[in-house]
């Protein structure tokens, strides 16, 4: 087997130097009952081209987004990453080492987490951000975590412009922690009805902006509301490259912004894995979860930087933690990273409006078919359609003429009684041809 | 003969050094650089990417543009090359050495495996695409499943998990919901051997268990005695790490999961050290409940400087009606997602995450599997253990095993007691090591053992490069016990930086860059 | 001044105890980096988490050593968490409490006492 590099004669030797006669005596406190003496009733070893040509038909099986007209977007989008990202963490010392446990031996890791949290607390217009979590769904149920943590409080409102799978990740953790969800039903405009849902009993107020019906909000009166019941407002983000247009969280108020950074030097990978960005005020952070990276000096006076203020993490607290987060997203966050410093602050701002225009001609081009209404006010680079046939069949109809046409809500949350709404994208990657293909698609299935 | 000479050549012997090391100019050392920040590199109008300007102002955002400076560097992309390839060889990595992190598992990478997940059907594709499009990627998740259900012996698996301690989260909320169903909710109590993860306790207490710890045996195991006398009606579950992280397979792994069974509770077992046994034992043939699989330790994917890793969790019977959603089925004519709770979901537990999980790890794991297929795994475990009985063994008149008796499995444990009276702790020693061109092991943990050193070499590590280590080792330990403290109090060095100050981090954190 | 076996030092003043923890529980705690003070008008009962004193590899809790309500906390501990280790048994204070009944200070261990128990660890 090509990953093994002993050989028999090394096996020999070295049990012979354990001192035992064969590997079975290496396992001699596996219950008898549970030794198993053949193999696993699975195939055996195959060689490179034998895997390859396998994953290549399965792969050949799935409808690659760049290979079609692409709309789909409602928590991860298709963006053209500069081909520097992908040669770059693929470098041994960044794809192949450990969580930098040793700061002498993994400044390379270390220097890189510490100009992400930089970037990302620019980015989210906030003071301070952690080394990244698993996704922006996570991130989102672990904030409201920690604002109960700061509050001492018990109950958090969830806009209802959140992401629904957002929600029901909130809510799967929080009802493990005796946390109550007031989770409001699905609206594409949502500001005064989350405003009327504060109280003085709540931890927490949870909006999304853009929302996922790609509604903006700015959330500068939530927030005046929320700080005044005494509670935090988390704002959520799931296209990181709406910071590059949109006003950032931290204007607008925001105590803990958390987003999904994949938009951000990270493929679509059917959903995983994405990097979570956590960001918050300075004078929180001992109550954040997952790593952070601080600056130091070493014992010669020069400048280094070191995993930090780790009691507040599970290796260290065990029971108290405030988290359980270890393994994280090192490798997506290296990658967010990368591709933020080759766009730069030009770079985002320009692609961010490409975003947007071509936003604004999808809709200009949908508008014009019959059966279809717009219904997102404000947006970025994507929104909500109201469609005269249910959303899911049409879905279906567009992929069966080679368009992938968006997300119909109903998939999101079938019990919202929105079977009619699709939610559609368009990011820099999407071109003139693609819209009119989809148009002319669209035309037809709605005929 | 005519030979054309260049008179003023250079000379090619090496010159006449003397003893003077004297340090360099400009901070940097030959092939290391010293290298600054993006924000102090970069230029606050450059960029590295060429994009066509909109041809239109945002007039429809009136109010909610954002105007101030954001704060971003950008870089061209030759200086964005090289700032990355600057910054990389300042870490170890296990392409460059044996790594052997006690409990993390760090194996080869296989380089076949990165290929696979940038195929465009797996990376290009999007989790909210109609699943008619996406019928080779749920079939690969259908087959990985397969895998990990015939290797643990389990009939049903959670594929969404994101890491191992997403995964705990993940089997403790099944048993959370298996025993309100039950109506055994009132069960409060979490047991964990002292020798635990920090993350099982962390993972109990964040589901709102109350943790209680199991003693150990003088021999490195859960105590039976302890552990009965601590099982009662309200023991929600136990979570025990079988080997365990002393390295030791848990003899009466039977027993304990007869004794939890009898009390009402369930066995979650911590499975970061599977690799052990893959192909080997069967979990399900122990008596597990549930239990996590981080397939960036024993299916090969990169760890990546702290993930992304991911951690299904195989599950018993018992809790499988309870797994969270999303899951892949199989229809006689394709597959399809099962992604609400509802119908056959109606008793899931709720959701882990936005998505179906880790695919990209799904692709890498999957290629690792078939490659070695049943025979390559089950040789993964035993030379796994080979390699770390080679070391237990090549050591141990030295340095002091924390179990002396009888074979560990994957990972070999000494003590700090051989370096009693020397004046060099566990963690100088350690830092000798990275001198010495080593990664260190695993330091101080697990707890229960004074100054412990976990070595972990895994099954990817040649004959030669375990005696490399060996060789290194021996000569370090020698060189403590023969009073050379200088070496070790100091140390590292030769790496790219000497002991960073840890208490001036945390005493005034500076956890971003900020313009003077 | 009195000790309780989980290191923490109590001096009554009238009916108002300053608690802090011992020159020994300092040093096993290594270099301090951060100190959570109770908020003043809390109430705890003996062995409550009073405060929470952090080192770089550990974090611990120290317990009130006995009942009564926080009328004061030391909030230079904020900026300064090294005065834990450079005067444990004085500036290094955590919090003054107003005993609800003073014979629990009596029961601790006095100097001599504490000493004794050190010894036996």
């Amino acid at each position: 087997m090509r990953y093994l590099p002993l050989t028999p004669d090394d096996r020999a030797e070295m049990l012979s130097a354990i001192g035992v006669s064969s590997v079975d005596d290496l396992f001699v406190d596996v219950p008898a009952s549970a030794r198993r003496t053949g193999f696993v009733d699975l195939p055996r070893v195959a060689g490179e081209l034998e895997v390859e040509r396998e994953l290549a038909a399965l792969s050949a099986r799935n409808v690659a987004a760049g290979s079609v007209p692409f709309f789909v977007g409602a928590g991860a989008y298709r963006h053209h990453v500069p081909a520097t990202v992908d040669h770059i963490i693929q470098r041994s010392e960044f794809l192949t080492s450990y969580t930098p446990y040793q700061p002498e031996i993994a400044q390379g890791t270390l220097q890189v987490l510490f100009e992400f949290q930089t970037q990302v607390a620019a980015l989210t217009g906030m003071e301070v951000a952690n080394a990244s979590l698993y996704d922006g769904s996570t991130a989102t149920a672990e904030a409201v975590m920690m604002a109960k943590r700061v509050t001492k409080r018990n109950r958090a409102v969830m806009s209802g412009g959140v992401h629904p799978h957002y929600v029901a990740t909130t809510e799967t953790l929080a009802h493990a922690e005796g946390m109550d969800v007031t989770a409001l039903p699905a609206a594409v405009d949502a500001e005064d009805a989350v405003i009327e849902a504060i109280d003085a009993g709540v931890a927490c107020v949870v909006v999304q902006t853009p929302n996922v019906f790609g509604t903006a909000t700015d959330v500068t009166k939530i927030a005046e509301a929320a700080h005044a019941a005494g509670a935090l407002l988390i704002v959520v983000t799931t296209e990181a490259m709406s910071f590059g247009l949109l006003k950032s969280p931290g204007e607008m108020g925001a105590d803990i912004a958390v987003a999904e950074g994949q938009s951000i030097g990270n493929a679509l990978n059917f959903g995983g894995p994405y990097v979570g960005l956590f960001a918050c005020r300075e004078k929180l952070v001992r109550q954040a979860p997952g790593r952070l990276c601080g600056e130091t000096v070493d014992a010669d006076g020069r400048r280094g930087f070191v995993l930090t203020l780790s009691t507040r993490e599970q290796h260290i607290r065990r029971d108290k933690a405030t988290s359980n987060i270890c393994t994280n997203s090192g490798l997506c966050a290296l990658a967010f990273s990368i591709h933020m410093s080759l766009l730069g602050e030009t770079g985002l701002r320009q692609v961010a409006a490409l975003n947007h225009q071509r936003a604004r001609e999808l809709k200009a081009a949908l508008e014009g078919v019959k059966g279809v209404e717009v219904l997102t006010p404000r947006f970025f680079n994507e929104f909500a359609v109201k469609l005269a046939k249910p959303a899911a069949q049409v879905v279906q109809s567009l992929a069966d003429r080679g368009v992938l046409g968006g997300v119909p809500y109903s998939r999101l949350a079938p019990a919202a009684g929105l079977d009619d709404v699709l939610l559609v994208a368009a990011t820099e990657t999407v071109t003139g041809e693609d819209i009119a293909a989809f148009q002319a698609a669209l035309t037809e299935v709605m005929a | 003969m005519s030979t054309t000479m260049n008179t003023v050549g250079r000379p090619t012997a090496p010159a006449q050094t003397n003893d003077f090391v004297h340090p360099t100019l400009t901070g940097a050392r030959g092939l290391l650089q010293d290298e600054a920040l993006i924000f102090e590199l970069g230029g606050w109008d450059k960029t590295g990417v060429d994009l066509p300007s909109a041809d239109r102002p945002a007039d429809d955002l009136d109010g909610l543009l954002r105007t101030d400076p954001i704060g971003l560097p950008g870089l061209s992309e030759p200086e964005a090359v090289r700032h990355y390839v600057r910054l990389s060889q300042k870490n170890h990595a296990i392409d460059l050495a044996l790594y052997p992190l006690g409990s993390c598992t760090m194996k080869h990478n296989p380089r076949l495996n990165e290929k696979m997940a940038r195929l465009p059907g797996f990376s290009d594709i999007h989790p909210l695409q109609p699943v008619s499009t996406v019928q080779g990627a749920l079939e690969l998740m259908d087959r990985l499943a397969h895998w990990l259900k015939t290797l643990t012996g389990m009939p049903a698996v959670a594929m969404t998990p994101k890491a191992g301690a997403h995964g705990e989260l993940c089997g403790l909320l099944a048993i959370k919901a298996a025993h309100e169903a039950n109506g055994q909710g009132h069960r409060k109590t979490v047991l964990c051997p002292t020798s635990a993860h920090g993350t099982n306790p962390a993972t109990a207490a964040f589901v709102g268990y109350s943790v209680v710890e199991i003693a150990q045996t003088e021999d490195g195991r859960v105590d039976l005695a302890d552990l009965a006398s601590k099982l009662g009606p309200d023991v929600a579950a136990i979570m025990v790490t079988n080997p365990n992280t002393c390295g030791l397979f848990e003899r009466d792994i039977v027993e304990i999961a007869r004794l939890t069974h009898a009390a009402g509770a369930y066995f979650y077992c911590d499975g970061a050290n599977f690799n052990a046994i893959v192909g080997r034992v069967r979990p399900g043939d122990l008596g597990v409940d549930a239990m996590h699989i981080n397939l960036h330790k024993t299916f090969s994917t990169p760890h990546g400087g702290g993930g992304p890793g991911a951690g299904p969790v195989v599950l018993s019977e018992a809790l499988a009606a309870f797994a969270p959603a999303p899951w892949v089925v199989s229809h006689g004519d394709g597959f399809a997602l099962v992604e609400e709770q509802v119908g056959e979901a109606a008793a899931a537990f709720g959701r882990m995450s936005a998505f179906h999980g880790q695919m990209g790890m799904f692709v890498r794991a999957y290629a690792y599997m078939r490659s070695h297929g049943a025979d390559g795994l089950r040789q993964v475990a035993e030379d796994a253990v080979l390699n770390a009985n080679y070391i237990k063994a090549s050591l141990g008149d030295l340095m002091s095993p924390a179990f002396p008796d009888g074979p560990c499995m994957h990972e070999a444990l000494f003590d700090d007691a051989w370096l009693e009276g020397t004046g060099v702790t566990t963690l100088d020693f350690a830092k000798a090591m990275i001198d010495e061109g080593f990664h260190p092991m695993t330091m101080y943990f697990p707890l229960v053992v004074h100054g412990a050193m976990l070595i972990e070499p895994t099954e990817t590590e040649s004959k030669q490069e375990l005696d490399r280590f060996v060789h290194a080792l021996r000569l370090l330990a020698q060189a403590a016990k023969a009073g050379e403290v200088d070496r070790f109090k100091g140390a590292p060095f030769h790496a790219p930086l000497r002991r960073l100050d840890e208490t001036l981090a945390a005493r005034k954190p500076k956890l971003r860059w900020r313009a003077e | 001044m009195r000790f309780t076996k989980d290191h923490e030092w109590v001096e009554l003043d009238g009916d108002v105890a300053t608690v802090g923890i011992t020159a020994y529980a300092a040093e096993q705690l290594g270099d301090v980096v951060f100190v959570e003070v109770p908020d003043i008008g809390k109430t705890v009962s003996q062995g409550d988490g009073l405060a929470v004193v952090e080192s770089v590899k550990a974090a611990s809790d120290v317990y009130a050593p006995v009942s009564g309500e926080v009328v004061e906390a030391n909030g230079d501990l904020g900026d300064a968490p090294e005065t834990v280790n450079a005067a444990p048994e004085a500036g290094g204070w955590f919090a003054k409490i107003k005993v609800s009944d003073p014979s629990q200070v009596e029961a601790l261990m006095d100097r001599a006492a504490y000493e004794a128990y050190l010894g036996a660890l």
